[in-house]
């Protein structure tokens, strides 16, 4: 049996053997190592959870903590992509994407179709999104559709230890920007991971669990309630599939599809807020294409259209439950035999 | 007047700005004709800078630019008819007709792109820099922004990273007096953009940009600097745009007479050819030459450009990403 | 003398921690054989029959269809002689009492596999039983020691048994030297070395077996007996569009029509089996070893290695699945050696008929 390793530890671990492998990859973020210029230890923090500790000792020179300044070294990331590096530049949280939207809009996600085809920017861009650690409006943002709706990005939100470490080495391989959406709530989650290197494809969904009733369709944190609401519906003889997005940009039309053409019904959970979400584009995506296949209405399972909450009792309201992903799916099932 | 620029290098930094001159005059003419889509913001008057930077850089040295931003294109070695092309849209233009005018970039030659967004190719030049740093080469990296740029935050953000991580990089901030339809003299804080250097741990010179010469001496001094690991530089240039914020501004809020005036005292060509053939230097012969060679350049250019083919309908959807799924 | 047999939840493989009930194959109170199909049991990966490891008769089912229990957790109970009601109920309430699922902790309840450096290369193998001389698995191309998940165990009653993944493949290392067949048949050399066994059965399944008839040639000597299952190097032709869809497939869909040419029930080819080809399909160094073997192993349709005459140097057994659309059943005739074709079976018959080939096998070596 392959070990057992945190998603934190899986990213670490791609960011580690990737470095190794190729020496135009560098880290470049706010405390990526911690300690720069002070007198004490050096490494202190390793990120500010720790994702990238010990990067620093093993990669001199490769490892460099930026100024608090995310225009500055955000911007600096993709200027070194056009230069033949592979920078994986970490915005701390999703949400200071405020600072240097632009550098990501106007200029990565731009460059390769504004100059006809010939830059090339492997940006990948670590970032923590979600809620659920009572950090408030500022820190819990799962910006996901945000980065998705802007064509030139690769939007990846890994849901597994597994899946983390093999879709970062293929982000950092990749020659396109890619947004690398990693939630704060997962860092602990423990799972089998190969310790060879390996890569796991864009664009090519997870199915977790087949099943003919309903389709579930999801991505990060969210597949975990997903699949926790399956298995209580499985007890109550309503087979789930759950489908795991993976990367929501490229987004896998072809399984979302061939799913809901086999179960005809559909509910979509997105952690973010729903308005413009991928909730409402996986939707319509469905509406559109599978229409004739649908047996009872769509059902959404998102955040409201609020900021996120600070106090506990509100913020447990505002993240989807398994609870209201398996309402979700008895409405969609009752709709049917109500009519 | 001395120089230790051989006549090689004179002609070469003659003909760069007489192409840049010519290229934006005539895009003037040809904008009023209606058949260039969308807008240009022309460098006329400015060429001194770029012509004087750019006589310091190579291939592999990194440059990113602004909304003005032909002038540096044609000095950084990019194809004048492809540019051209692009401007008008053409299938056969640098970026295949997706950039335009404000989007010109050729990565080959060490041209990031011209850049829609004020300030922030200052990041992306710093960027450069730490590219070359980490692999070790002796490139540098020059940003071009105007005295609207100077405001931006990017800017700011850059020249603190560029300094602390002591980067070949260079910030020239083309001061032309104004930023759209506002005066620099009102909207930045301090008397010259150079003294925001001081801010960030940097040398700081304020340079007549009339003058190629001076932008020459100042640039190659910032240029050397940041070659042998020495840090950043920013270096204000002062020089004023003949035409508007973009081609339709009629400029009602220059004085009456500011640009006639300049033009014919201070112009950077006429500074050039003046003290250049005085010296005995340079022939009028010899720059006669390059301005006929420069028109038929110009002519040519706009000639193929406006017959060439509009770019594909399949090229709407090609060239987002460099992999699909 | 009268023995109460508990029957539970078995464990295939290295990854399985509970299983589905489908069907139930013998009724209670009905007479059951020792290697008996007694019921049928769907995990995530794969679904196949208990086999009964006594015999006795059926006296109490306590799974019911649909359930799922985790490995370990009893299915049924055996009864051999006479046990009234109350033995019986004694045993059940016995066994809940004491049953603690295992599947989510610490996995030091069975045996696992092993790993060791082999000149360099890191080779995974699971050791399994004692006595007798040993036999070792070979599995096949793009195989692992799970191929045998259906085998090792049942086989390894009656002697020591060693399942390895070959260079390239499981969780040994995955870089080639020159990627040929000696290659892999000196590093099942270099095992036996190192595990100090001299002489042993060899099983080869498809690759592996020409992976065993090529050790067989390198080293007549340790060779006792031979299995040679479905296996390549015995004929001319293979089915060289199979290796080389199986070789570029990088996804589910490309993968799906090349692993279902592997069985005679297509039903077997689950998304879970795809998804573990996947995963070990994109491992660092697998692609490439990969095509290195292939290249090796045959021009198109042809096979390069024409083993047949190590066949008749120790007593040989072939077993062939009559359907196989990778390697002809036909390569089968003429070989100086036990033949059994399996009717309607395909490519992966020691999974697919596993009780029939592991009672073949345990009366071969035991007679040798």
């Amino acid at each position: 049996m392959a070990r057992k390793i945190s998603y934190q530890q899986a990213i670490n671990e791609a960011l580690a053997q990737e470095m190794r492998r190729d020496s135009s990859v560098f880290i470049i973020g706010e405390d990526v190592a911690g300690g720069a210029g002070a007198p004490g230890e050096e490494d202190a923090w390793g990120g500010v959870l720790g994702v990238t500790k010990g990067l620093y000792k093993q990669f001199p020179g490769r490892v460099l903590d930026a100024p608090l300044s995310e225009i500055g070294y955000v911007g600096a990331a993709v200027g070194a992509a056009t230069q033949g590096l592979r920078p994986v530049c970490e915005l701390m949280f999703v949400d200071f994407a405020g600072c240097c939207l632009d550098q990501i809009l106007n200029q990565a996600a731009k460059f390769r179709y504004m100059f006809g085809g010939k830059a090339v920017t492997p940006l990948v861009m670590r970032t923590m999104v979600g809620a659920g650690l009572r950090a408030a409006a500022q820190h819990s943002q799962m910006l996901t559709s945000l980065w998705t709706h802007i064509p030139g990005l690769k939007v990846v939100c890994p849901s597994s230890p597994y899946d983390a470490k093999g879709l970062l080495i293929q982000a950092i391989r990749d020659n396109d920007p890619v947004i690398f959406c990693e939630h704060k709530l997962l860092y602990s989650m423990q799972g089998e991971v190969p310790e060879e290197l390996y890569t796991v494809p864009f664009g090519e969904a997870n199915y977790l669990r087949d099943g003919d009733d309903i389709t579930l369709v999801t991505y990060g944190r969210m597949v975990h309630l997903a699949m926790e609401a399956a298995a209580n519906l499985a007890r109550q003889g309503i087979d789930c599939e759950v489908l795991d997005l993976r990367t929501t940009s490229p987004l896998d039309e072809d399984s979302i599809l061939e799913s809901v053409e086999k179960t005809g019904r559909l509910v979509v959970i997105d952690e973010a807020n729903p308005r413009c979400s991928m909730a409402t584009d996986i939707s319509a995506l469905v509406a559109q294409k599978a229409f004739a296949a649908l047996k009872g209405p769509i059902e959404m399972v998102t955040a409201p259209h609020t900021p996120v909450p600070f106090s506990d009792a509100l913020e447990d309201l505002y993240i989807p439950t398994a609870a209201k992903i398996e309402a979700a799916v008895h409405k969609v099932i009752g709709a049917r035999s109500a009519a | 007047m001395s120089t230790h620029l051989s006549t090689e290098q004179l002609l070469h930094a003659y003909e760069v700005m007489r192409t840049i001159r010519a290229f934006e005059e005539r895009l003037h003419v040809e904008f009023a004709t209606g058949e260039i889509p969308g807008f240009v913001h022309l460098y006329a008057g400015e060429e001194a800078s770029a012509a004087g930077v750019m006589a310091h850089l190579r291939d592999s040295d990194c440059i990113a630019s602004n909304h003005r931003g032909h002038g540096h294109c044609i000095a950084k070695g990019v194809d004048v008819y492809g540019m051209m092309a692009e401007i008008y849209g053409k299938k056969t233009g640098v970026c295949g007709g997706k950039g335009g005018s404000m989007h010109i970039a050729d990565l080959e030659k060490g041209m990031l792109g011209a850049n829609g967004i004020v300030g922030a190719g200052a990041p992306l030049v710093a960027g450069a820099a730490l590219a070359a740093k980490i692999k070790g080469t002796d490139d540098v990296a020059v940003v071009f922004f105007g005295d609207g740029g100077s405001n931006e935050g990017a800017v700011f953000e850059a020249m603190n990273l560029a300094s602390i991580m002591n980067l070949p990089c260079i910030f020239v901030a083309e001061n032309n007096g104004y930023a759209e339809a506002t005066a620099s003299n009102w909207s930045v804080a301090c008397d010259h953009i150079a003294d925001r250097a001081a801010g960030f741990g940097m040398p700081g010179v304020t340079i007549d940009g009339y003058d190629f010469f001076a932008v020459h001496e100042a640039a190659g001094a910032a240029i050397e600097r940041a070659r042998s690991g020495q840090g950043p530089s920013l270096i204000e240039v002062k020089l004023t745009r003949y035409y508007g914020h973009f081609e339709g501004d009629a400029q009602t809020y220059r004085a009456p007479d500011e640009v006639k005036n300049l033009r014919e005292t201070r112009d950077c060509l006429m500074q050039f050819r003046q003290r250049s053939t005085r010296a005995g230097l340079l022939s009028a012969e010899q720059l006669d030459q390059i301005d006929a060679r420069v028109e038929d350049l110009i002519e040519d250019s706009v000639r193929r450009a406006k017959s060439d083919p509009k770019p594909d309908p399949a090229a709407l959807l090609s060239d987002v990403y460099v992999s699909y799924p | 003398m009268s023995q109460i047999h508990t029957l539970t939840m078995p464990k295939w493989g290295l990854s399985m921690t509970e299983g589905r009930i489908d069907t139930w194959l013998k009724r209670e109170g009905e007479q059951i054989n020792k290697g008996d199909e007694v019921l049928d049991v769907e995990t995530d990966k794969i679904s196949s029959s208990v086999e009964a490891p006594f015999s006795g008769v059926l006296r109490r089912l306590i799974a019911q269809p649909d359930e799922t229990l985790p490995v370990g957790a009893l299915l049924a109970v055996v009864v051999e002689g006479e046990a009234d009601e109350a033995e019986i109920d004694a045993v059940v309430q016995r066994f809940q009492a004491e049953f603690v699922p295992g599947g989510d902790g610490e996995q030091d309840s069975g045996p696992a596999p092993q790993k060791i450096d082999l000149g360099g290369r890191t080779l995974r193998y699971f050791d399994l039983g004692e006595g007798g001389t040993p036999l070792l698995l070979v599995h096949g191309f793009g195989g692992d020691l799970n191929n045998w998940l259906f085998n090792h165990q049942a086989l390894a009653a009656e002697r020591r048994v060693i399942a390895l993944d070959l260079p390239g493949h499981g969780e040994s290392g995955k870089t080639l030297q020159r990627g040929d067949l000696d290659e892999l048949s000196q590093t099942v050399i270099a095992l036996l070395d190192h595990l100090d066994i001299q002489h042993a059965h060899l099983a080869g399944h498809s690759m592996g077996g020409a992976v065993s008839l090529n050790l067989a040639r390198l080293a007549p000597q340790r060779v006792r007996t031979l299995t040679l299952i479905a296996s390549a190097g015995l004929g001319r032709e293979i089915n060289g569009d199979y290796l080389q869809g199986f070789v570029d497939a990088s996804n589910r869909n490309a993968l799906k029509p090349q692993l279902t040419q592997l069985f005679s029930d297509p039903g077997l080819v689950t998304r879970q089996m795809l998804e573990d080809m996947l995963k070990f399909k994109r491992l660092e160094g697998v692609d490439s070893a990969l095509r290195q073997l292939a290249a090796a192993l045959a021009d198109g349709g042809v096979q390069r290695h024409d083993l047949r005459a190590v066949v008749a140097q120790q007593p040989s057994l072939v077993i062939w699945g009559a359907a196989d659309a990778i390697i002809p059943a036909s390569h089968a005739e003429g070989l100086p050696a036990e033949v059994e074709i399996l009717p309607g079976q395909g490519h992966m018959v020691q999974m697919e008929a596993a009780e029939r080939i592991n009672q073949r096998l345990a009366a071969f070596l035991a007679s040798h």
